[in-house]
């Protein structure tokens, strides 16, 4: 390394020890680095759970034989249901669901038990509240599933032969199947994002908007120290922030920890830097903090909706889809699930690795030369 | 880091040759050619837009000229900006400080920036903060400090690392006839210990404390001189009156 070089990266160090002290004196921003985690995590882990447990339900048994009870309990038992009360007849079960003391009801006609006994097709209906598509459609297949076993077990009962066919369900990765497992990882990504973009690209535009930027330049910082100063701290926070979600993750959400997380540290830097280009060339747009805190907002949205952080994007229309695929954070939540559910190796996660660093490379092109150019 | 002496010795503090700079099809400064002497107190004037702060961010090797060179102490200030901005110092309206920083942390900070460390730096602070009578304040943050005050911290920042030559651009903007009367003795003083200083200014009395003056108008250089010398050019009994009658031709008003 030349002497120059060095000369010149030396002008780095004071950059970061401002920029620390600055953090610590900035209350808003640092009860925003700090709380961000813990208030994500508990939004994201616990508020939206997409799995569907304790369904109020009601139960209107017109059948009132061990059988209907039978039924009865096998849907309690599979956990999506919880069964609140009985109803006399539809009108009160319509009530029940309009008032929305109950989600769902579990209809038992009165010739159930007969027709079960005659051998032909019993029917029972399960009434779901379907104005939250989402967990409607989780109860219902929970309802089909437990039916469907109940159903072998009675031809097997039967026929008192062995059971001509076992499905044993067994979810992989997630044998809960608890979102807080799918979504926590996911919250990482998304507390980076938010970091790197809104907090980075305002510390910047502090600075133009104060004249602190003006006096640096005249200095003999260097714009390349100049912008690792301003950059690099706001790196070490996300890789605290990481720390901080991994551990309460684990702690409050027993979140699994398969692969390596030397590797998952790693394979966070190309995201990191796609993230702080973009809150760089937000930066360079912006012409105050309110404008800058806008527009990282606007980025924030498709990363949560389209990335696949909450919704699979497979079930969403191509163009949406292909908007996810320039998101850094979509790459990056292959990973982070891939790491840290999946226990994947790098050869698993070369793929989105790849997209994360051809994304930073651009991004980080476009914004370094349009800061150079605003600060001249 | 020390500072070294500039380059050949004696050599004028600003030499600028033809100095020109184009944006797109406007043309900010033309063909200027200037010399300011060492220690001298040079003052740049100019109704705005005349291609003041085109000219100082050229100087301070942050804009390149389109064509033409400068010299700033004894440095081309397009091959050896780096260096130049090590031997400059420079001081705007903005202030350029830190509200969240305390007094002795922006002194801190821009010395270390200028390369100053360890006990070199905490006695070259302590000087500083004396001379500038702000010991009682080291603590205070800079954000709370009044305009004056903000003021002579802003001269401590910029001239923490003792540079060879001092960029003012309109300093005193928005600050008490006291305050900026100690301004002046400080720049009086720095420039007795052989500071070079530049400034632009509103405040027509301030640049009749200049030792020359520069008038740009449209980025040309139309006058040069000591004060005394340009208000006889322009048969005017002041300052003030030459730069009203210059800023009349400038907004094409006919006098």
């Amino acid at each position: 390394m030349s002497l120059v070089t060095r000369v010149r990266l030396s002008r780095f160090w004071p950059m970061l020890w401002k920029e620390f002290v600055q953090m610590r004196r900035d209350r808003l921003t640092l009860g925003m680095m700090t709380m961000l985690p813990a208030v994500q995590l508990m939004l994201f882990g616990y508020a939206i759970q997409t799995d569907v447990r304790h369904l109020p339900t009601v139960v209107l048994d017109e059948s009132r034989t061990a059988d209907s009870r039978r039924l009865i309990g096998v849907i309690a038992n599979t956990g999506n249901f919880q069964i609140v009360g009985e109803v006399a007849s539809r009108e009160a079960l319509r009530a029940e669901i309009m008032a929305s003391r109950a989600s769902a009801a579990l209809v038992i006609p009165p010739d159930y038990a007969r027709d079960l006994r005659a051998g032909r097709t019993a029917t029972a209906q399960m009434i779901v509240d379907a104005a939250d598509p989402q967990s409607s459609s989780a109860a219902m297949s929970g309802a089909q599933l437990a039916a469907a076993a109940l159903a072998t077990q009675i031809v097997t009962e039967r026929a008192a032969l062995v059971p001509p066919l076992e499905m044993r369900v067994r979810p992989w990765f997630n044998p809960a199947q608890r979102s807080a497992i799918f979504i926590v990882p996911g919250v990482i990504g998304v507390l980076l994002t938010i970091t790197l973009t809104l907090i980075t690209s305002t510390a910047i535009v502090r600075e133009r908007e104060r004249g602190t930027l003006e006096q640096l330049v005249v200095t003999p910082i260097g714009k390349t120290s100049l912008m690792l100063g301003k950059l690099v701290p706001f790196m070490l926070v996300g890789y605290v922030q990481m720390t901080v979600v991994l551990g309460l993750g684990k702690l409050i959400f027993r979140i699994p920890t398969e692969g390596s997380i030397p590797m998952l540290y790693l394979l966070a830097l190309p995201f990191m830097f796609a993230s702080l280009g973009v809150g760089l060339l937000i930066s360079t747009v912006a012409r105050s903090q309110a404008q800058a805190m806008q527009l990282s907002f606007f980025f924030m949205l498709p990363n949560i909706l389209l990335s696949g952080y909450i919704f699979p994007r497979v079930a969403m229309p191509e163009p949406a889809q292909w908007i996810g695929l320039v998101l850094p954070l979509t790459y990056f939540l292959k990973v982070l699930r891939g790491i840290l559910l999946k226990g994947v190796v790098f050869t698993d996660v070369w793929q989105p690795t790849v997209s994360m660093i051809v994304i930073a490379t651009v991004l980080l092109a476009v914004s370094v030369r349009r800061f150079r150019k605003t600060i001249e | 880091m020390t500072v070294t002496p500039a380059g050949p010795s004696g050599a004028p503090a600003v030499v600028t040759r033809a100095l020109r700079k184009e944006f797109g099809a406007s043309v900010a400064v033309e063909g200027l050619d200037l010399t300011i002497n060492r220690g001298e107190v040079f003052g740049l004037l100019g109704p705005n837009g005349s291609g003041k702060t085109t000219t100082i961010r050229m100087l301070c090797a942050l804009m390149a000229p389109t064509s033409g060179s400068a010299e700033v102490v004894g440095l081309d200030i397009e091959h050896q900006g780096e260096r130049v901005r090590e031997r400059i110092g420079y001081m705007s309206q903005r202030y350029g400080l830190y509200d969240d920083l305390t007094v002795y942390e922006n002194l801190r900070f821009y010395s270390t920036v200028y390369g100053l460390h360890g006990d070199a730096r905490a006695k070259r602070l302590a000087e500083h903060i004396h001379t500038l009578g702000l010991d009682d304040r080291i603590n205070q943050l800079a954000g709370t400090l009044s305009g004056g005050w903000k003021q002579r911290l802003a001269l401590a920042c910029a001239t923490a690392h003792s540079p060879e030559m001092l960029f003012l651009d309109e300093p005193t903007a928005g600050v008490d006839p006291a305050a900026r009367r100690d301004f002046w003795k400080s720049i009086y003083d720095l420039a007795a210990a052989g500071t070079t200083i530049l400034v632009t200014t509103h405040y027509m009395d301030e640049a009749e404390r200049c030792q020359r003056l520069a008038f740009l108008s449209r980025g040309h250089l139309i006058a040069l001189g000591t004060p005394k010398e340009i208000t006889t050019q322009f048969g005017a009994t002041s300052i003030e009156d030459v730069f009203i009658e210059l800023q009349r031709r400038d907004e094409g008003v006919r006098v």
